[in-house]
């Protein structure tokens, strides 16, 4: 076959490019230019106000701007958002049902979450019944700008259109939550270019963090090489002219083409009780209260570095972009699997980034040859009893977006009782995925949650665990630090740190999609 | 050792008495998933040997499929109650402590079905309406529930134990600590605050049976052979021509029926799933699903008897079992965690194992040489699960808070406990128990 015939082939199976200017900023950008943010949790007045005021919003986009823009604004919508917003009933339907129940409606849900005692849904100061919000307008601001902004964006229609049911507020802590530890370190990579290519009947051996766009974008091919659900329109419907086609089913107009779900939960810190805990188990087991602060978290609170040692070779996602300093930053703090730490002398099973990402591939033990393969297919061959017990981690990432609110308290200060009326900090957790069953609640349920988390028992994670207990268990309050040759160091009563206050489940349309939700109704 | 059985009776029920039925089996659950284990109609926490046990009402709500699929006509297969029980001892005994200890309820029970009245022997009616399983899991071949009691009280007085003398441990070898928790722990049981009952001895028609099944299998398989290899490319053919053409059923259910299934679910750290349908049409299908399942039954008799299934760790007892002259199939097992925690297992880890089996089944994802795609087909796999599942009435765990692992770790602990001599790595690996 001549190159050329070779080469306009490769060119027809070319995925699509991603459109940026139809995606919402936040997917691609962390905003972290813009130190001030605030998110304004909003409920409908009038339908036909707020579509005007929707149409018109200035909503960024993922596009690369020269020069980059100074502020920011992003939309998502609740199931009761659209309803509001009268898009027609079929439309809502294809949605996905987690977002159609809501965060907070079921009580299945909230078992599974861990929403219950002091964080269930009926505590919230926003997320359940009638105080569940219909839209969420987020603001993103460089210093000193975020007021102007948001009384631009208020202008015009805003004021008929919508009613505030809460305004969160956010801090800026040099890119550190209320605990003192650096902030977001460990993300995914979502492969943009679409280079990635999955086998739908073969395993992943090892770790990586390169991850399909699907599983943050809607209307691409996620890890199983599939496309998510979501409203699919008829070409015919009115307003539908300007969505893009499914790729999938080109018949069908995509309304989730370039769109994601967000998931909202306010979580209060409480810092002091963390410190003096800290500090006494520390006291207990004859080490410092940031030792152990660190055991729980999993990396070291001066730079994030991992507990465990870096992996020599090269990963996937990891370290391959940016400038040479991001690279080399990344590398030190994310080039890294347990593999090297299979009992957990170094970083406990139960710490919260162990737990947030096991960084688990398919089949455990790398096994190499189709024999070997084969032998950890059909369950065999591992020495090490846990070697099996984690889900492969591909399947279960999610975007960070969150943001600490309040102001901030350093450990030495939290040691000091609380002054009168001391006010209430902590994050405001943003996360972004394709599906939230299988991302967010999974990971939130399987790993944060679950008291059986890696063959353990009796313990859930040790910052966002509610200590409740469960059938059969009636304590959940404690924390293992595996030691080597032996039994482990146990801390006993440990308390919540960190409360519930609120939730929701967003989508986040792609920029023709909000035309559309913002024309569809009422017609 | 004490092998495992089960029962699972399954009777139609009498059409003007499905509301008492139901309300009768409500009335046995503090609330909708959790049970009253002390129910004045069948009081399990009576029975000592009982695991698990189950009773369900067979509503298939996707019969309509075979009809949608192959312009099969229907079949309107009467509603059922199935009643399931994984338990110690043999069947006959299990059965009889049944009609000992719950006849009045069971008959309660089996009077809203058709052909039981209460004068009838309750056992024998039981065993006359038992449907064999085609394929049976068993976690643990062996462990009792005393065993599990007996190793879960071990584990929570040594962790306590040792927790209390961390100190005097910190600078002991791994060896001497184990000798010290082995001194301790023959101190509470002489006290009494402990007890190991002996295995009892394996019944020796158990034994002779198992062996007798553990080479019959092969020994077919092996005979059959030559004739499986001839037969090998029609299979192929048939197999293929029928998988590029079968039609997918599995639109995802209702809000209502989802939140159904869930207000049943996530109570304990495991759940029940039961989940039923129709094979698809003809010999072909139905005679290859015989055969896997039989195979299947040999691996998880004889392979599979120590805490996992393939790569799942997390089933406690499973069975596929056919109904209605094997038409139909019914699937029920024990998981630890969530349902999409289960389903993830499925699909990442054993996604050819459930195509092998189900994709026999009328409406199953596409699915390629029996084992590819199928499951793989992530959403479409799970819709077709949850819309085939069926809302369980009552349902019993002898062990709430227990997952297959903590069980599988107590065993391991007290194996080491019965242990006099281990080296020192071993010894070390064994404290990484506690």
């Amino acid at each position: 076959m001549p190159a050329v015939a070779v080469a306009a082939m490769k060119e027809a199976q070319m995925p699509l490019a991603v459109e940026y200017a139809d995606v919402q900023g936040m997917l691609r950008f962390g905003f972290a230019k813009m130190s001030e943010a605030c998110y304004l949790l909003l409920t409908i007045r009038d339908p036909g106000a707020a579509r005007a005021w929707l149409r018109q919003a200035p909503v960024t986009t993922a596009e690369e701007m020269s020069p980059a823009p100074s502020t920011a604004l992003q939309i998502g919508l609740t199931r009761q958002g659209l309803e509001h917003l009268q898009v027609p009933e079929r439309v809502i339907a294809g949605f996905s049902l987690e977002f159609l129940s809501g965060m907070s409606a079921d009580e299945n849900r909230s078992r599974r979450l861990g929403d219950m005692g002091a964080n269930a849904p009926r505590n919230w100061s926003w997320g359940a019944e009638e105080k569940v919000p219909h839209v969420v307008v987020m603001l993103f601001a460089e210093p000193g700008k975020l007021a102007d902004w948001q009384e631009s964006v208020k202008r015009n229609l805003w004021q008929a259109a919508f009613e505030e049911i809460a305004c969160l507020s956010t801090s800026n802590l040099g890119g550190r939550e209320h605990f003192g530890f650096i902030d977001g370190i460990s993300q995914p990579q979502i492969d943009w270019q679409r280079s990635r290519t999955v086998s739908v009947n073969g395993n992943q051996l090892s770790y990586g963090n390169l991850v399909s766009i699907g599983e943050f974008v809607l209307g691409y091919p996620n890890e199983y090489n599939r496309y998510t659900e979501r409203p699919l329109l008829d070409p015919k419907d009115p307003g539908t002219e300007d969505l893009l086609q499914a790729e999938d089913q080109p018949d069908k107009k995509d309304l989730g083409r370039n769109g994601s779900y967000v998931v909202i939960r306010q979580l209060a810190q409480d810092v002091r009780t963390f410190w003096q805990y800290q500090e006494q188990a520390a006291r207990s087991i004859s080490q410092t209260g940031s030792r152990v602060a660190e055991a729980m978290l999993g990396r070291a609170i001066a730079d994030g570095a991992p507990l465990v040692p870096l992996s020599d070779v090269p990963m996937e996602g990891v370290g391959d972009v940016g400038n040479d300093a991001k690279r080399k930053l990344d590398n030190g703090l994310n080039r890294f699997t347990y593999a090297s730490d299979p009992d957990g002398t170094r970083c406990p099973f139960g710490s919260h980034i162990r737990r947030g990402n096991p960084r688990s591939a398919d089949l455990p033990g790398n096994p190499r040859g189709l024999i070997a393969k084969l032998i950890h297919i059909l369950g065999f061959g591992n020495a090490n009893l846990r070697a099996d017990l984690t889900a492969s981690v591909r399947f279960h990432r999610v975007l960070r977006r969150g943001r600490e609110y309040g102001p901030g308290l350093s450990p030495e200060q939290a040691l000091q009782s609380a002054p009168a009326g001391d006010p209430e900090r902590g994050l405001h957790f943003v996360a972004l995925n394709a599906n939230i069953e299988r991302q967010f609640e999974f990971v939130q349920n399987a790993w944060m949650a679950q008291t059986k988390f890696d063959g353990m028992t009796e313990e859930s994670d040790p910052l966002l665990g509610n200590r409740q207990p469960v059938a059969g268990c009636p304590f959940t309050n404690t924390f293992s630090m595996p030691q080597e040759g032996k039994p482990r160091k146990r801390l006993m009563g440990v308390p919540a740190f960190v409360t519930v206050r609120g939730g929701a489940y967003f989508f986040l349309p792609g920029i023709r999609a909000l035309k559309y939700l913002s024309s569809a109704g009422g017609k | 050792m004490m092998p495992q059985s089960n029962i699972l009776v399954t009777a139609a029920l009498r059409m003007d008495r499905e509301g008492e039925l139901r309300s009768l089996l409500e009335s046995m659950n503090h609330r909708p998933g959790s049970v009253n284990p002390a129910n004045s109609v069948v009081p399990f926490e009576q029975f000592a040997q009982l695991h698990f046990a189950r009773l369900v009402i067979l509503e298939d709500r996707t019969a309509g499929d075979l009809t949608a699929a192959y312009g099969v006509p229907q079949v309107n297969y009467p509603l059922c109650l199935a009643f399931v029980a994984d338990f110690d001892g043999t069947a006959d005994e299990f059965r009889a402590d049944l009609a000992r200890r719950a006849k009045d309820g069971l008959e309660r029970i089996f009077s809203c079905c058709q052909g039981f009245e209460p004068r009838m022997n309750l056992a024998e009616w039981m065993k006359e309406h038992e449907n064999a399983s085609a394929t049976n899991y068993i976690n643990w071949v062996g462990r009792t529930v005393g065993q599990i009691r007996e190793e879960d009280a071990l584990r929570l007085a040594l962790e306590n134990h040792v927790q209390a003398n961390s100190a005097n441990f910190a600078d002991n070898t791994a060896r001497e600590v184990h000798a010290a928790l082995r001194e301790f722990v023959h101190a509470e049981t002489n006290s009494g605050r402990l007890s190991f009952n002996p295995a009892p001895p394996t019944p020796f028609g158990w034994w002779l049976r198992n062996a007798a099944h553990l080479i019959f299998v092969p020994l077919v398989l092996l005979l059959i052979s030559p004739f499986l290899l001839l037969y090998l490319p029609f299979f192929c053919y048939q197999l293929r021509s029928r998988e590029q053409s079968d039609p997918v059923i599995a639109p995802r259910v209702g809000q209502a029926d989802e939140q159904k299934l869930a207000s049943l679910e996530d109570y304990d750290v495991t759940n029940q799933f039961t989940a039923m349908g129709s094979l698809k049409p003809g010999l072909f299908r139905r005679w290859t699903l015989v055969f896997l399942l039989w195979v299947l039954d040999w691996t998880t008799r004889h392979v599979y008897t120590r805490g996992q299934l393939a790569r799942v760790p997390t089933i406690h007892f499973a069975r596929w079992v056919f109904l209605n002259d094997r038409r139909r199939l019914l699937f029920a097992s024990n998981y630890d965690s969530s349902l999409e925690t289960y389903m993830d297992d499925f699909i990442n880890k054993v996604g050819w194992g459930l195509n092998l089996v189900f994709s026999n089944g009328v409406g199953y994802p596409a699915s390629r040489w029996l084992i590819l795609d199928g499951a793989k087909d992530e959403q479409k796999f799970k819709n077709f699960l949850r819309r085939h599942e069926l809302p369980t009435e009552v349902w019993y765990k002898a062990h709430p808070g227990l997952s297959a692992f903590d069980l599988k770790r107590n065993t391991l602990i007290r194996q080491g406990i019965e242990r006099s001599a281990m080296s020192e790595p071993e010894c070390r690996q064994w404290l990484s128990l506690l």
